[in-house]
């Protein structure tokens, strides 16, 4: 089976896949002072995906994550709930925030709380949702109920 | 210490049960190690709470809502754990013999050890709720007991009819516990009793706690279970379903009569049903060829007899049920290790196909004829005393009183007939039951082993009766702990008194119905009733799941549109008809805020209309998309880039994941409707949306109190380290929210999966995530 893959969208795709990477990853990081956090940067990673997914199919998808969909949801939610507890190792109150500032080369000055590291558990979870609803709904069976073919392309 | 004791058991229970077929018959003894030494340590405390020092024990869990674990061990309580741990030892004991090297062994000795601390539970618990989970623990284990032969399907039959009958009353009890721990302010069971709530409420929680109490001391019309869970192996029998756990409503019952006996119907409920009990159980006794059988019905009898005698309230006679409830434990285990012996010896237990019991048989034969002698009240045995007791209580009484001994005293001659017919059935079967067939000889005895267990009960029951001193101590403190005006003193010989006589009437009136038995047998088979318990409850449960599937039918259409339609219209009408209720219309807002509203209003509108009309499902989706991006704008407009920027990536994903879902869906909508179908789904629709609008409105304009938001703006930057307020309130100030949303993202994922992908037959997979490096390899 050979998929009818599309030049432009696949050029287009492949200018626009590591942009929007690059951005859910600071929209991700920026999120606490400014527009973004871990459920909108996962979303925009995830639209990305998306994009890769409309143009080679579910085979294209999983040749490019480097890891299984639950891998991200289960190490997006232990990220989270690790965050969430940790404090209390401290005596704290769960999820209570703590500030991390830091002067680094060529960065500059970098201030990280605790947050980050909650948010980036959000941020995997909404990733392998979406890679899941694909893993589930985006197999095209009745394409690949034939013989096991190679991907052909 | 107390607590040491449950966990003691708890520990000795789960490694038995979980090293299972490893330890075999030595899981008795590891089991069995839990309630020798809580008899150990109970002896070598009991001193001090007899004199009236009770032991207790609390750990506090939730206060407020007066969860803790209370424990507490008085006299009563003390008497009831050399009931359960004395005879709990003893059955460790006779399995030892019984199950021999079975591979159910390990489970069932597992199982005794948890049931045995589940019922020290019951009986040391000084909190309702605490006895509550202990009660149903011994229900649990009492299922997975009595099923362990769980290839039988009589025995898992039996089983579930017990956690039936026991779990609905057990609920029942736990309403009535909290009637009563709420009247009285307090779940601690001590406290209760000490200033006793009165008033209707506590008469219903009253009457609620006894259903709960009847069910499990199987007290008609509840008792059918009892009969049935005697497909369980003898030991389980022995233990659960005459010594320990059927004890633990009437256990129940005496802790509450003293205090409660006056309030509602709680006395001429009790004696009735205990009364009917006893004598229905007797007569019942008299007729079933399985000893089993026949001991089942004899116990129900008995706990009927201790229901009355706890249930009254009366001073003296609850005394006598204390003695009562020590001999039955004596000699009830011992009649069944007996029949146990015989069943697993002759390989039958049914008095038609019992072999002839021989020279071998003489120890055993004694351990049932003294235990049954006890049983008939024949002096000088255990059982004589009680029955003293309980008649002296009420012989003095009012005219109440008397009716009830008329009872008492018709249900003892009925003890005495069924003892005689089991006694008989063992010396000379042909006796009860004349076949035609020669019955076969078993010259050889048992092992001494299998019978140490019940004659050491034997010879309690005889030292009992004849020494009166040893036991008198330990009943009238038991007694005095239920009731501070109770007490007794044991005494063998009282002189000629109106109780001896009584006594001597009981046991002829027993022995006269004995020798015309077959008179007795043709008067109760043309007097039976027409149904029996065990049809009622078949019955009870035939048509609880009969309508269980016409209301699954009835609720369960089946189809989407219906449910759909009941879901939307109950969110519109149930909230409507409250909203519309109150004066809640603020008026119409300002339907235009500024310029840009409109455009953005009519491309909502127009793509929300359009989505209805679409003819093809791929249509529909994008126009809901568009509606979505219309949203997003309007967030712009408003001044939240964080709402718009969710909103456009979602709103993006949502289209892609409906594309998904509408490969497997035909292209277009069925308008298969009938014009009627569609007028009630536009009048649903309609009314949905209408909803949606006044409820945005009316809530809007419904604040009494200051918004939040402000506060939450003010303390984003110094608690939570960050400009982004929403991102702020997202992972700190309501982070936990988040955390649960997650998590339930997390789990819509896995379900995602599991739902396409079931029913899905397995077929080759061209790329799987195994291969998926090496593949992505030979690409680049």
């Amino acid at each position: 089976m050979t998929p009818r893959r599309s030049l432009i969208l696949d050029s287009t795709v492949r200018l626009v896949f590591d942009a929007a990477l690059v951005l859910s990853v600071y929209l991700l990081f920026a999120g606490h002072n400014q527009p973004g956090g871990g459920f909108v940067g996962g979303l925009v990673a995830a639209a990305a995906i998306a994009l890769r997914y409309i143009a080679g199919g579910l085979q294209e998808v999983r040749s490019m994550v480097p890891a299984r969909p639950w891998a991200f949801l289960s190490v997006g939610l232990a990220l989270a709930s690790g965050a969430a507890l940790a404090p209390m190792l401290l005596g704290n109150a769960p999820l209570d925030q703590r500030a991390f500032e830091w002067d680094l080369l060529l960065l500059g000055h970098v201030k990280l709380t605790s947050a980050t590291v909650f948010d980036t558990g959000v941020y995997l979870i909404v990733i392998g949702l979406v890679l899941m609803i694909f893993e589930g709904l985006g197999e095209d069976w009745r394409d690949l109920q034939g013989a096991p073919s190679e991907d052909g392309s | 210490m107390l607590l040491g004791l449950l966990v003691l058991h708890a520990a000795a229970g789960s490694v038995v049960l979980s090293a299972g077929r490893r330890l075999g018959r030595w899981g008795l003894l590891v089991g069995g190690l839990a309630p020798a030494l809580t008899m150990v340590w109970v002896a070598a405390n009991a001193a001090g709470v007899l004199d009236g020092d009770p032991i207790n024990a609390n750990v506090q869990w939730v206060p407020d809502l007066g969860l803790g674990v209370d424990l507490r061990l008085d006299s009563f309580a003390l008497l009831m754990t050399v009931l359960v741990s004395g005879v709990g030892t003893l059955v460790f004991v006779y399995g030892w013999h019984y199950f021999g090297l079975s591979e159910k062994t390990g489970r069932a000795a597992g199982l005794l050890t948890l049931f045995a601390g589940s019922m020290l539970g019951v009986v040391l618990a000084d909190n309702l709720l605490l006895l509550y989970v202990c009660w149903e623990l011994t229900s649990v284990t009492s299922y997975l007991l009595i099923g362990i032969d769980d290839a039988e399907p009589d025995a898992r039959a039996a089983a579930l009819h017990a956690l039936l009958v026991t779990g609905m009353g057990g609920l029942a009890m736990l309403g009535g516990f909290v009637v009563i721990g709420q009247e009285a302010g307090t779940y601690r069971i001590a406290e209760i009793l000490a200033a006793p709530p009165t008033g209707t409420a506590t008469a219903v929680g009253l009457v609620l706690i006894l259903v709960g109490a009847f069910t499990k001391s199987a007290q008609y019309p509840f008792h059918s279970w009892l009969p049935a869970a005697m497909v369980a192996p003898t030991p389980i029998s022995a233990y659960l379903h005459s010594a320990a756990m059927v004890k633990a409503g009437v256990y129940l019952i005496a802790r509450f009569a003293p205090a409660f006996a006056s309030v509602g119907v709680w006395r001429p409920l009790v004696v009735t049903v205990g009364l009917a009990t006893m004598v229905a159980g007797g007569l019942r006794a008299l007729r079933p060829f399985d000893l089993k059988q026949l001991l089942a019905f004899g116990t129900i009898s008995q706990l009927g007899f201790m229901v009355v005698l706890f249930g009254i309230g009366q001073p003296e006679a609850t005394a006598a049920g204390c003695a009562l409830l020590l001999a039955h434990g004596l000699f009830k285990a011992a009649l069944f290790m007996v029949v146990g012996i015989v069943d697993h010896e002759a390989h039958t237990r049914d008095i038609r196909s019992l072999p002839i019991l021989d020279s071998g048989w003489g120890p055993t034969r004694l351990v049932a004829l003294v235990s049954a002698a006890s049983m008939a009240a024949v002096p000088p045995l255990a059982g004589f005393l009680a029955k003293e007791e309980a008649y002296g209580a009420l012989v003095h009484g009012g005219a109440g009183d008397r009716l009830v001994l008329v009872g008492i005293v018709a249900g003892s001659a009925l003890t005495v007939a069924y003892s005689l017919r089991l006694v008989a059935a063992l010396v000379r079967p042909n006796a009860v039951a004349d076949v035609a067939a020669e019955r076969p000889k078993l010259a050889r005895g048992p092992s001494a082993g299998i019978l140490v267990p019940g004659a050491v009960l034997a010879v309690g029951t005889v030292l009992l009766g004849v020494a009166p001193a040893l036991w008198s101590d330990l009943i009238d403190h038991a007694a005095g702990a239920l009731d501070p005006e109770s007490g007794t003193h044991l005494e063998l010989w009282h002189g000629f008194t109106t109780p001896l006589a009584l006594s001597l009437v009981t046991l002829t009136a027993g022995a006269v119905m004995f020798l015309g038995r077959r008179w007795v047998a043709a008067a109760q088979a043309r007097l039976a009733p027409p149904i029996t318990g065990a049809q009622v409850y078949d019955s009870a449960v035939r048509s609880m799941v009969l309508l269980a599937a016409r209301v699954t039918s009835i609720v369960q259409s089946g189809s989407l549109p219906i449910y759909a339609a009941i879901i939307l219209a109950t969110a519109a009408v149930v909230p409507g008809i409250g909203m519309i209720s109150g004066s809640w219309w603020p008026g119409w807002p300002r339907l235009v805020g500024r310029p840009a509203h409109i455009p953005i209003a009519a491309l909502l509108s127009t793509a929300a209309i359009a989505a209805t009309l679409a003819k093809r499902r791929f249509a529909a989706a994008l126009l809901l998309g568009a509606a979505g991006f219309g949203m997003a704008i309007l967030f712009v407009v408003q001044g939240a880039p964080d709402l718009a920027l969710t909103q456009f990536a979602v709103e993006t994903l949502s289209v892609v994941v409906f594309l998904l879902v509408l490969r497997r869906l035909p292209d277009r909508f069925e308008r298969r409707a009938p014009a009627v179908g569609r007028l009630y789904r536009l009048a649903v629709s309609g009314a949905v949306g209408a909803f949606v609008v006044f409820m945005a409105i009316a809530a809007s304009g419904a604040r009494t109190e200051p918004s939040v938001s402000r506060q939450m703006s003010e303390r984003a930057l110094p608690e939570g380290d960050g400009k982004n307020v929403v991102n702020v309130i997202l992972v700190d100030i309501r982070g936990l929210d988040t955390m649960g949303e997650v998590t339930v993202l997390v789990a819509a994922g896995i379900g995602i999966v599991a739902l396409a992908r079931a029913g899905e037959r397995p077929r080759p997979r061209p790329l799987t995530w195994a291969n998926r490096r090496s593949r992505s390899v030979e690409r680049s």
